[in-house]
């Protein structure tokens, strides 16, 4: 047996391999696109089915499919901010401490409801989560989008440590000690439903005519504005959107964990879902999703290693920077 | 109006600190233009360095002395040199013509790294250290009610000594004039004969070890120190960077300062637990206000 041939053999299997997975998912993506809203309502309605049969599953693994849900939302909208419109934001957890708080000092004020009734105040709570993260986002946006590269990120920083300093001084919601939340009501249905519905609403935004504006802002703002387009409006926008479904997360998340402090929410946190859109390729909302599936997984397979998480984390990060810039799950090559 | 004056006694010397660490960003980008993330991290570096050294150099020096002190400081200072050298050769050399994104991100997962591996048991654990006294503590507490803390006059000493002495290196020298040259223009430089990797690799160890000083410092003024001691600091001094005008090295030192003294000063009359707020507001204050920063030139961006 000849070592070298072997080796070259095992090479283009796996090249071969990795042809078939890749035109696979291109094939779904295909399809997925023809089909967005049946796609949207099948999910949803799967979702749903499932989220019936709650009890049939063990809860440790029930809690880690919200957290799941949570991370796609997370890291799919900060993938319209980061990957298609190119304004690197580090501080997508304080738009998702808004949301949090905002949703469970709603729910709060009510007391056990029945079913169809706690359906409708939760949806509630979490839209106005939503809203009002994204009125955060408007405001933090506009005065800092016209900055660039680096400066945009340590000021999307800045934010994200400042609202975590104000909740820490708010003692309505109990300060640093943090606030119990009274239901948990984020299940199966409630958590892939909002994911389903983020990924379509950033998908078919991104491949619609005005959308394309997105990624001609990050392609090249210069030649952008030139076509008349204006790169301050698109900027804002998306990170209004982004943070709209960042706030949806954080109340999701508050209504699955059932406590929350602001220390929850610093800026390890947005580096964590940065970490996810980077390694799923920024612009490729696949490839995040995967991603963020893997990175929620991983430290529960990790966790005999447990205290060598975060150490192989950040080596995987700055070996997929020097090798694979463009991410994991990316095929597009990186523009400088 | 002691009471002001002891608050800002204390801002100067906390905001001395932050100019050393900001000295380090800003010739850093003033030369590569991305922000070095693990720089806060060499900070920490610098004093887990003389934590582990005080007593090794207590074997031959006597250890709570002038001397001594300045001795622990020293070597930890090169220690962070080193460390400031090799990470510039492994993560960010292979990454000079990628774009800037990769470099912020790299940078990211190289503070990360570091965090995490200093946080392990095996390498320093999580736990918070007591700093040895490697300086003579006494107080003075004479000059009208003011107390002046003797790890404080050390600050000032050895801030002032340190800024002269890059002062001196980077006006004075063959080296600093190559350094200039090549923040000016780096494709220039390079073609004028300047081996632009060796001048990179100075500038992350001087820096580095500036950042090494500033870390010995601050464990002696705070004497606990833990693996994620760096991350808050490194924060600030970046922000004193960009207040200065990032680039320009007295507006970095200016920069510290007036961090320094705003944050103690809110700490003490308003409420210390805005204090990781205030350099967070100043930087978004300058940047709408004056992007250039308080010294900088304004850069005029060519399409």
């Amino acid at each position: 047996m000849n070592f070298a041939r072997t080796k070259v053999f095992l090479l283009e299997r796996t090249a071969l391999y990795f042809k078939y997975i890749k035109t696979f998912f291109l094939g779904a993506v295909a399809l997925g696109s023809q089909y967005t809203k049946t796609c949207l309502l099948a999910t949803i309605t799967v979702c749903f089915l499932v989220s019936l049969f709650k009890n049939q599953f063990n809860s440790y693994w029930l809690f880690i499919g919200y957290d799941i849900g949570v991370n796609i939302i997370l890291a799919v909208s900060l993938n319209l901010i980061n990957g298609y419109t190119g304004q690197f934001s580090l501080g997508h957890a304080g738009f998702m401490a808004v949301g949090a708080y905002t949703a469970a000092v709603i729910t709060n004020q009510f007391g056990e409801l029945n079913v169809f009734f706690a359906g409708a105040v939760f949806l509630g709570a979490l839209l106005a989560g939503g809203l009002v993260a994204a009125v955060t986002g408007l405001l933090v946006g506009i005065p800092t989008l016209r900055l660039r590269g680096d400066y945009l990120a340590i000021v999307t920083l800045g934010f994200g440590e400042i609202i975590r300093v104000i909740f820490q001084n708010m003692n309505a919601v109990g300060g640093a000690r943090g606030l119990s939340v009274s239901h948990g009501w984020t299940n199966f249905f409630w958590a892939f439903g909002f994911a389903a519905v983020t990924v379509y609403v950033v998908t078919t935004l991104v491949h619609s005519t005005y959308g394309r504006g997105f990624i001609a802002v990050r392609d090249d703002e210069v030649a952008a504005s030139a076509m008349g387009i204006n790169p301050t409006k698109y900027k804002v926008t998306a990170f209004v959107i982004g943070a709209f479904f960042a706030g949806i997360a954080g109340g999701l998340y508050a209504h699955s964990k059932q406590f929350i402090t602001p220390g929850g929410f610093n800026f390890m946190e947005s580096i964590a879902i940065v970490v996810m859109v980077i390694l799923g390729g920024m612009g490729n909302t696949i490839g995040v999703i995967l991603a963020a599936v893997l990175l929620t997984l991983l430290p529960e397979f990790l966790r005999p290693v447990a205290e060598y998480r975060m150490i192989i984390y950040s080596l995987l990060l700055i070996i997929l920077m020097l090798t694979r810039p463009q991410g994991l799950f990316s095929w597009r090559k990186l523009k400088n | 109006m002691t009471e002001f004056l002891q608050q800002l006694i204390n801002g100067v010397a906390f905001g001395s600190i932050l100019a050393l660490i900001a000295l380090g960003y800003t010739m850093v980008y003033g030369i590569l233009r991305f922000i070095n993330f693990a720089h806060g991290d060499v900070f920490m570096l610098g004093a887990f360095a003389g934590f582990y050294l005080a007593p090794k150099v207590a074997t031959f020096l006597p250890m709570p002395s002038i001397g001594g002190g300045l001795a622990v400081m020293g070597i930890s200072m090169a220690i962070c040199a080193v460390v400031g050298i090799v990470i510039e050769k492994l993560a960010y050399r292979p990454l000079r013509r990628s774009p800037k994104l990769t470099v912020l991100i790299t940078a990211i997962g190289v503070s990360l790294l570091i965090e995490y591996t200093c946080q392990n048991n095996h390498v320093f654990g999580a736990a918070p250290k007591s700093f040895p006294a490697i300086f003579p503590a006494h107080h003075i507490t004479q000059l009208g009610g003011l107390s002046l803390n003797s790890n404080q006059i050390v600050v000032f000493a050895v801030t002032l000594l340190l800024l002269f002495a890059l002062r001196f290196v980077v006006l004075k020298t063959k080296i600093g004039m190559a350094m200039r040259a090549l923040s000016f223009n780096p494709e220039a430089a390079a073609l004028m004969g300047i081996n632009t990797d060796v001048v990179i690799s100075f500038t992350f160890g001087l820096g580095s070890a500036l950042a090494g000083a500033a870390g010995i410092l601050f464990a002696v003024n705070y004497p606990a120190i833990d693996p994620l001691m760096g991350i808050m600091p490194g924060l600030k001094a970046f922000v004193a960077a960009v207040l200065g005008g990032i680039g320009n090295l007295p507006g970095a030192a200016l920069g510290g300062i007036i961090i320094g003294v705003t944050e103690t000063l809110v700490a003490g009359y308003i409420s210390s637990t805005y204090r990781d707020a205030i350099a967070f507001g100043i930087l978004i204050l300058i940047l709408l206000v004056k992007p250039s920063g308080l010294l900088g030139k304004k850069e005029i961006e060519k399409v």
